[in-house]
């Protein structure tokens, strides 16, 4: 805290002051010039606003000398009033002037010295209102959401208990698969309800499909469930985003031209993509996509991403397209990955617990 | 899949410098992925060698241990000792302290000696023990990492070796291989074996490929061999379950025989433990041509051999010793005594082959993938041949693969073909797919040559033919999984490589950006945690008595509960919110924070009359209207809900700073920052919810009278026994509702901007009244002129009549056409206050 204020060193009251004036001689511009010398000297020496105070009363006002001087002009002779008014009145003006130059620089210091006074401790200022957060999760999938309706795509989404057959048939799983048990599915009671909690984004695909007219390109975020149990890479419930772009004459480039786009503006520019032959029962071809990540901890690397292809006939007969006049390619990622190696997160454990230290850290940007 | 190098190599051309890494790197150019790396070498190296124990003296210690103090010659006797290192014996006998006692003199066995390391880093010296210094170890074949057994050191001869003294022991148990171990897609069973991994290689490095099936002579039979009848009853969707089985017999082998150790290393290194020398070259035929084989002691069979389905009530006996029941669906493998094997699956304990079987009916069948795949669903047996024939494998490799273990059978265990054979069933048609001209490079976007396409499709074994308007191609036998064009394109593009796809941009029709209910979301979210709110995402798996507690304010109808969830406790679909966020918060403050406001969004699931379809329709076709309209139909509702709790403080206590608890009035105002986000008016009364205090809980309703949710403080008795802190307060509201309410258009106010003129009022009236009721009742008595209306003040007690209480409001009245005199305000006031009387009793104090 600053220090109280310290009263000023200067005498209480100006001798000027005590001493009954005398009035100068009107005529006499010496003495005129001495009783502004005087004055001069006295607002000089005003160190503060109250002292000048005084100094106005002792020099301008009514007993002031300049004053008794000014009134004993009254009292002159005719061919005298002139001379000395022209004594008299300049004198007054150069007083008055004096003090008010003197209290515009006094007023300065005063507030200048209160400024000094009030000042803070910044540093130890207090959070009155605390920061908010969105989940990281949710910023990626609205920033992923976004880069695709800046492309013109629209953002589809569904429910998350599916019938069995959104998730499974028309997306070509054969029942008795293999391909089918991989995907290690909550099933819905009774299960012969044929009801389940959607194994990926997919079934929303399906749906866009039956419900839109195309060309569809639809971008499909959201949560996705398998029976794994919580560890530091595996997690029941996580995050997907899946694309879809169903239109005449599409093929695997346009596959890879959309993904290149898109793994630039998640990456930076020297982002890139590379397409390995892989099997999934919705797409034919397929392909594992990896990730050229320039920022990769430990430096550019390679980095698997997801799984993406051309999509099957069979789920464009399912949706009703025809697939000899329509072609289209699909993609999916997981949001989750894509967060623990984008922002570096090592633990799944940290985006599902809840943890307000891993929001907050974040804010409201990633 | 593991694929030990050395066998690879037989039908590839692996460069000699190649490991396992840059095998795998080739693999995964053609589509397979990478998964380890097993080599011995990595973790084990000599100098091991054979050695021969000459002496054993056998010495009694105090600890009631006997040890031996063994002299053991590591170089012929005659030849010098090359090794120079620390504690090796020049005179090439090693003296070694050994604990085990099954060996004697003479045996060879495997010497480590000093600069060996063994598995787990275990570094081999010289060292005093027992008074002697020991220089080196004899080994068992856990010490060498080769096997579990630790009954004591291995002895060469129980492995029928003998080799030479001071000879490398590791390239004697093929320890300088190694294998490569990849991933393989379901649609690829092809590559479950060496077969077709070799064809892959030389796919991606463009070498030769030489085919072990085509090795293999196949004998012409002489005569019938063992009687087998395919009998199926039930074939699952039209399909047989066996359309083939080829049966051969070996006479006079003698099983007891040991697996040569070339056999018994590339099996460990493809993750496959030595049993006995017919299972060991059954596996091994298996992993080599991807057919498996089942040997039967002939000995134990009864009459023909039947495959057919499961009678009810059938039993049988498996190989593991386990009885089971059969399901009227499991293809059986049967014989005149009953059930000899789960097809496919697993055989039947009481024809297994043993060490006295000297007659081998080897069986190489070709089963229907969906019925094997239930079967071993069904008995919960996963196993290296059912693995195979779920995903299916090639009909025409069945009598290769039996000749190859009867090859085997005669060459390693001494046995004697018969020259009848048994081959029954019928050849599947094979798959022709006609491949457009043109149609491989639409898809792709690579502009192939049409030397590519028909380069690629014939390196995949397929015959193509060409014609006018593009090719006619039949797959070949190994690779079901190709059965459309849109298969023959992938081909092609993976044999020349996905690489070599350009990149081009689609460009999409102009899309109309994020939903409207998208964007209120966004919207709704973004100011809760603009206004100090931390999102968290909880699992929606919950207790029934959770979802009893918070699924609504009234009734407790059944909730969607999962079939096979991970925890039985947590077996049910959140109704609500909050016991998940009320996890969350627990786990903060755990973790020493206190002061929170969590927040979620998400999905909750309504219980439902009709949940699900009875059937599904099938897959490749558009269902009609009424099947689709069934499947949406049958989903429980599934309404975006937003819950958020506040325990403790608003903010963090500092100096110059004072928190404030929070309290129920911020969750109620949560919930009305919300509304006013998205431009919906609410409507607040008193409510009942059995997580809620009852005195303390505001229920928020739509204009409509549609509940939307409710905000207040939990209830105390379940704060306590949730071991959450008093006054923890919390909200909920169905946000797709909030949604939906939202007008389309916000239409302007007309701004007035004549003075206005406030009065203020105080009304005494009944404790019970809510404080908004009257305020809606000075509302509509004051009229059009009446601007705003606050509540500024409660009081009750002195000077205010029992069981009352002074409401002070304030009222700000304005003109849109004219500046008010305060008459026309007091005016307008009085007829508030008089419809305030008239209907509550209101006395102005």
């Amino acid at each position: 805290m600053s220090e109280p204020t310290k009263p000023s060193d200067a005498p209480e009251a100006y001798p000027a002051v005590s001493t009954p004036a005398v009035a100068p001689d009107p005529l006499d511009a010496e003495a005129i010039a001495a009783a502004v010398d005087r004055a001069m000297s006295d607002i000089a020496a005003a160190a503060d606003l109250d002292q000048l105070k005084s100094v106005r009363l002792a020099h301008t006002g009514e007993k002031s000398p300049m004053s008794l001087a000014n009134r004993l002009i009254g009292s002159l002779a005719k061919d005298q009033k002139a001379a000395a008014g022209k004594n008299i009145g300049p004198a007054r003006g150069r007083i008055n002037q004096a003090l008010a130059a003197r209290t515009t620089e006094l007023e300065a210091e005063r507030d200048a010295r209160i400024l000094v006074e009030e000042a803070v401790d910044v540093t130890a200022a207090p959070r009155r209102r605390r920061a908010g957060a969105r989940h990281p999760l949710s910023i990626l999938q609205e920033r992923v959401s976004d880069i695709f309706v800046g492309m013109g795509w629209e953002i589809a989404e569904g429910p998350e208990v599916e019938s069995e057959w959104f998730n499974f048939d028309a997306l070509n799983f054969k029942p008795d698969h293999p391909a089918r048990e991989m995907q290690d599915t909550f099933f819905i009671e009774p299960p012969e309800a044929h009801l389940l909690m959607r194994t990926h984004t997919s079934p929303v695909q399906v749906r866009a499909m039956l419900e839109r007219e195309v060309p569809i390109y639809v971008l499909c975020p959201g949560k996705v469930f398998r029976t794994d149990e919580l560890d530091a890479t595996h997690t029941p419930v996580f995050h997907q985003f899946e694309g879809l772009a169903i239109d005449k004459g599409l093929s695997m480039a346009d596959l890879r031209g959309t993904l290149e786009h898109f793994a630039r503006l998640m990456f930076g520019d020297d982002a890139g993509i590379r397409l390995r032959p892989n099997y999934f029962p919705f797409t034919e071809p397929s392909a594992e996509l990896d990730i050229w990540h320039p920022g990769a901890k430990g430096g550019p690397q390679w980095i698997e991403w997801g799984g993406c292809g051309m999509v099957h006939p069979n789920v464009l007969r399912a949706a009703g397209i025809d697939p000899e006049v329509y072609s289209g390619f699909a993609f999916g990622m997981g949001i989750e990955r894509t967060l623990m190696f984008r922002n570096e997160v090592s633990d799944m454990r940290d985006m599902i617990e809840g943890d307000v230290r891993f929001s907050e850290h974040f804010g409201m940007e990633i | 899949m593991r694929i030990p190098l050395s066998w690879l190599r037989e039908y590839a051309q692996v460069p000699a410098e190649s490991t396992a890494e840059d095998v795998m790197a080739e693999l995964v150019k053609v589509g397979l992925e990478e998964e380890a790396v097993h080599r011995p070498t990595d973790a084990l190296s000599g100098p091991i060698v054979v050695g021969q124990v000459l002496s054993i003296e056998k010495e009694p210690q105090s600890n009631g241990k006997t040890i031996n103090w063994c002299q053991v010659r590591v170089v012929p006797e005659g030849a010098e000792q090359t090794l120079t290192a620390d504690g090796i014996d020049p005179s090439g006998v090693q003296g070694i302290v050994c604990g085990a006692h099954n060996f004697a003199e003479g045996d060879k066995v495997v010497v480590t000696l000093p600069g060996a390391v063994l598995p787990g880093d275990f570094r081999i010296a010289a060292r005093k023990t027992y008074g002697h210094v020991s220089a080196g170890m004899i080994a068992s074949v856990r010490e060498l990492g080769i096997g579990d057994d630790h009954d004591g050191i291995l002895v060469l001869s129980t492995l029928g070796l003998d080799p030479e003294v001071g000879s490398d022991a590791m390239e004697l148990l093929g320890l300088y291989d190694q294998a490569a171990e990849i991933n393989v897609t379901p649609d690829r069973s092809y590559c479950f074996s060496i077969r077709g991994i070799a064809r892959e290689y030389a796919h991606a490095t463009g070498s030769a490929f030489t085919d072990p099936a085509a090795a293999v002579v196949v004998d012409s039979a002489d005569g019938a061999g063992y009687p087998v009848r395919l009998e199926d009853q039930a074939p699952i969707y039209g399909n047989d379950g066996c359309d083939r089985f080829v049966a051969r017999v070996v006479r006079g082998v003698d099983a007891t025989r040991p697996t040569p150790q070339w056999m018994v290393s590339r099996l460990r290194l493809a993750g496959i433990r030595s049993i006995s020398l017919p299972v060991d070259i059954s596996n091994y035929v298996m992993l080599e041509l991807g057919q498996p084989t089942h040997c039967y002691d002939v000995a134990k069979l009864t009459g023909d051999i039947v495959v057919r389905r499961a009678n009810p009530g059938e039993l049988i006996v498996t190989l593991d010793d386990r009885k089971r029941k059969l399901h009227p669906e499991d293809l059986l493998i049967t014989d005149g005594s009953g059930a000899i094997g789960i097809a496919g699956v697993m055989g039947g304990a009481a024809t297994e082959v043993s060490d006295a079987t000297t007659d081998v009916l080897v069986e190489s069948a070709h089963f229907d993938e969906v019925s094997i795949a239930r079967a071993r669903r069904r008995h919960k047996l996963p196993s290296e041949a059912s693995k195979r024939f779920e995903r299916g494998v090639d009909w025409h490799v069945a009598d290769v693969a039996a000749q190859r273990v009867v090859d085997l059978l005669v060459k390693l265990a001494g046995g004697t073909a018969d020259a009848s054979a048994t081959d029954v069933g019928a050849a599947p048609e094979p798959v022709l797919i006609e491949l457009p001209a043109g149609y491989a490079s639409e898809r792709i976007g690579i502009d192939f040559e049409p030397e590519q396409v028909e380069g690629a499709l014939t390196d995949l074994g397929a015959e193509v033919m060409k014609y006018d308007g593009g090719w006619r191609v039949t797959a070949p036998s190994w690779r079901q999984d190709l059965t459309i064009k849109d298969d023959l394109a992938e081909e092609i593009a993976r044999l020349v490589g996905y690489d070599q796809i350009p990149s081009r941009l689609p460009v999409a029709p102009p899309g109309r950006g994020l939903t409207r209910t998208q964007q209120q979301r966004r919207r709704v979210l973004a100011a809760l945690a603009d206004s100090g709110l931390t999102e968290v995402l909880s699992y929606p798996f919950v207790s029934q008595d959770a979802n009893d507690t918070f699924g609504a304010a009234e009734g407790t109808g059944p909730a969607v509960k999962l079939a096979n969830p991970l925890s039985a406790e947590f077996s049910y679909l959140r109704r609500s919110i909050l016991p998940g966020l009320i996890e969350v918060a627990k786990r903060n403050s755990s973790r020493g924070f206190r002061d929170l406001a969590l927040f979620e969004a998400g999905l909750v699931f309504l219980p439902q009359e009709r949940l699900g379809t009875e059937s599904i329709p099938p897959l490749g076709a558009l269902p009609d209207e009424e099947t689709l309209e069934n499947l949406y139909g049958g989903l429980p509702l599934q309404p975006l809900t937003i819950a958020a709790v506040f325990l403790g403080k608003d903010s963090p206590a500092a100096a110059g700073h004072t928190p404030r608890a929070w309290d129920w009035a911020d969750a109620l105002d949560t919930i009305r920052l919300m509304a006013d986000v998205v431009g919906v008016d609410l409507v607040v009364d008193q409510g009942e919810h059995r997580a809620f205090h009852p005195g303390r809980t505001a229920r928020v309703s739509l204009r409509s009278g549609e509940v939307l949710g409710y905000a207040g403080e939990l209830h105390p008795k379940l704060l306590a026994a949730q071991d959450l802190p008093p006054r923890t307060v919390a909200l909920e509201i169905n946000a797709d509702l909030l949604f939906e309410a939202a007008p389309d258009v916000i239409v302007a106010r007309h701004l007035s901007t004549f003075p206005a003129t406030t009065q203020d009022v105080a009304l005494v009236v009944d404790a019970a009244l809510p404080a908004d009721t009257v305020l809606a009742t000075l509302r509509e008595g004051a009229g059009e002129l009446l601007e705003e209306v606050h509540l500024f003040d409660v009081y009750s007690g002195q000077g205010i009549g029992e069981g009352k209480k002074s409401l002070a409001f304030g009222l700000r009245f304005r003109a849109t056409d004219r500046t008010l005199t305060a008459d026309e305000a007091s005016a307008a006031r009085d007829q508030a206050v008089h419809l305030a009387a008239e209907r509550h009793g209101a006395v102005q104090r």
